[in-house]
């Protein structure tokens, strides 16, 4: 069998475009917004959030025939923090700059819909193995978003990428003047609402 | 209490807890759509937000920061990477015994509010507002005028959204920008009207 046939291969695609939990779903909005001054800390972002999600689907599915109905949410909650903390504590560990920078958005991963989300619509009704995938394809869509996005707004408002300088020396001489909009509130909702119509333009939604 | 004042002006306009640090933008964009609606929404979210804001800071004060259990005789205990399970609990608790309360003495605002108290606990706006007064430091009194203010900020920004979008249901989009795109765009325009807040200061 052809691996673009396998159940977890479009399990692992769908939410990159054509079910993308930001674009697509509007969900996990807040912290898509937050991390997404400079390039860096949203790769960092969105590698916590495919860590969290991946696994708190993993853990949830195998769960999924032993939590009671009506306290499920508690149990997911209880889950969710918990993995959270521990993706918290090694990034205090191995990246405290970037885990500083994007201070209490670590943590807001609890509350992102699209954790429980996924719990909820995916984990509950499928096996560990199509949960893992689902989980990770799910972070990665929400994560290159928070990547483009922040591409854009670092690119315009500080003229770099990761740091290193883009627009060249000869420009600001010549009078070219970051756009400091860009890295401000106003900007991301202007760039997101930008490139959500650019998506439905293309997916001709 | 000038100090107390700044505060609350700064986190009802200029640091407002949706617009500058974006919290709670799922709710924002799901239930803008009405005017009423939105009305309601925030006024329950000031009230949780007064209640759990100050709660949380006497649970982290009195039982989680490092050596906060030298009065039961436990001064070098360090409970601090507790938070985050401990707050998120005590959110839907307290949303929890708000909503009994209020079903007991006044079934007539828990019914206007209906579904809308149970789904404010996992709004991320209510967690985030906690993990700020941590982070900050916040004493007890800077956290009760925190939590108000950011709970009236949050509601002058929806009831403000909304009535917006309530105009624009009559314009004629482009298709593809209108809904989700044009909502975004339309906050980005919001935000930026509150960045003229920006640099008040009363102290």
């Amino acid at each position: 069998m052809k691996i673009s046939k396998t159940a977890a291969y479009k399990t692992f695609t769908a939410p990159l475009v054509s079910a993308n939990p930001i674009a697509v779903a509007v969900l996990g909005i807040c912290s898509a917004l937050a991390v997404t001054t400079q390039v860096l800390p949203s790769i960092v972002m969105m590698l916590a959030m495919t860590f969290v999600l991946a696994s708190s689907n993993v853990v949830i599915s195998l769960l999924r025939n032993y939590i009671p109905k009506n306290i499920r949410i508690i149990v997911e909650l209880v889950v969710i923090a918990s993995l959270v903390i521990l993706a918290d504590q090694l990034l205090k560990a191995f990246l405290y700059d970037v885990s500083k920078q994007l201070s209490v958005f670590v943590s807001l991963i609890v509350t992102n819909c699209i954790i429980m989300g996924r719990a909820e619509a995916f984990a509950l009704g499928n096996g560990p193995w199509l949960s893992f995938w689902d989980g990770l394809g799910n972070g990665l869509g929400y994560g290159y978003i928070l990547v483009v996005v922040s591409a854009f707004r670092e690119l315009l408002g500080a003229g770099t990428l990761l740091g290193f300088q883009i627009v060249p020396d000869a420009a600001y001489a010549a009078g070219y003047v970051d756009m400091g909009l860009m890295v401000l509130a106003p900007g991301v909702f202007i760039t997101i609402g930008l490139l959500v119509w650019l998506q439905n333009k293309w997916t001709g939604r | 209490m000038e100090a107390l004042i700044s505060l609350f002006i700064e986190s009802v306009f200029i640091n407002n807890i949706l617009l500058a640090l974006f919290l709670g933008m799922c709710t924002f964009l799901a239930c803008s759509k009405n005017i009423f609606t939105a009305h309601k929404l925030g006024l329950a979210v000031i009230f949780v937000l007064s209640i759990t804001v100050p709660t949380n800071w006497l649970i982290n004060h009195f039982l989680l920061s490092p050596g906060a259990l030298a009065w039961m005789g436990f001064p070098t205990v360090d409970l601090s990477f507790l938070h985050l399970v401990v707050f998120i609990a005590t959110i839907a608790a307290m949303v929890q015994i708000v909503e009994m309360v209020m079903e007991r003495y006044d079934p007539a605002l828990h019914s206007s509010l209906g579904i809308f108290l149970p789904l404010i606990a996992v709004n991320c706006a209510i967690l985030g507002t906690s993990l700020f007064m941590r982070e900050r430091q916040y004493n007890f009194s800077e956290s009760v005028v925190f939590g108000l203010g950011s709970g009236i900020g949050w509601y002058l920004a929806i009831v403000a959204m909304a009535a917006v979008l309530q105009k624009l249901r009559y314009a004629d989009l482009p298709k593809g920008l209108d809904g989700f795109a044009i909502n975004m765009i339309t906050t980005g325009l919001i935000a930026m009207a509150f960045m003229a807040f920006a640099g008040i200061k009363l102290s």
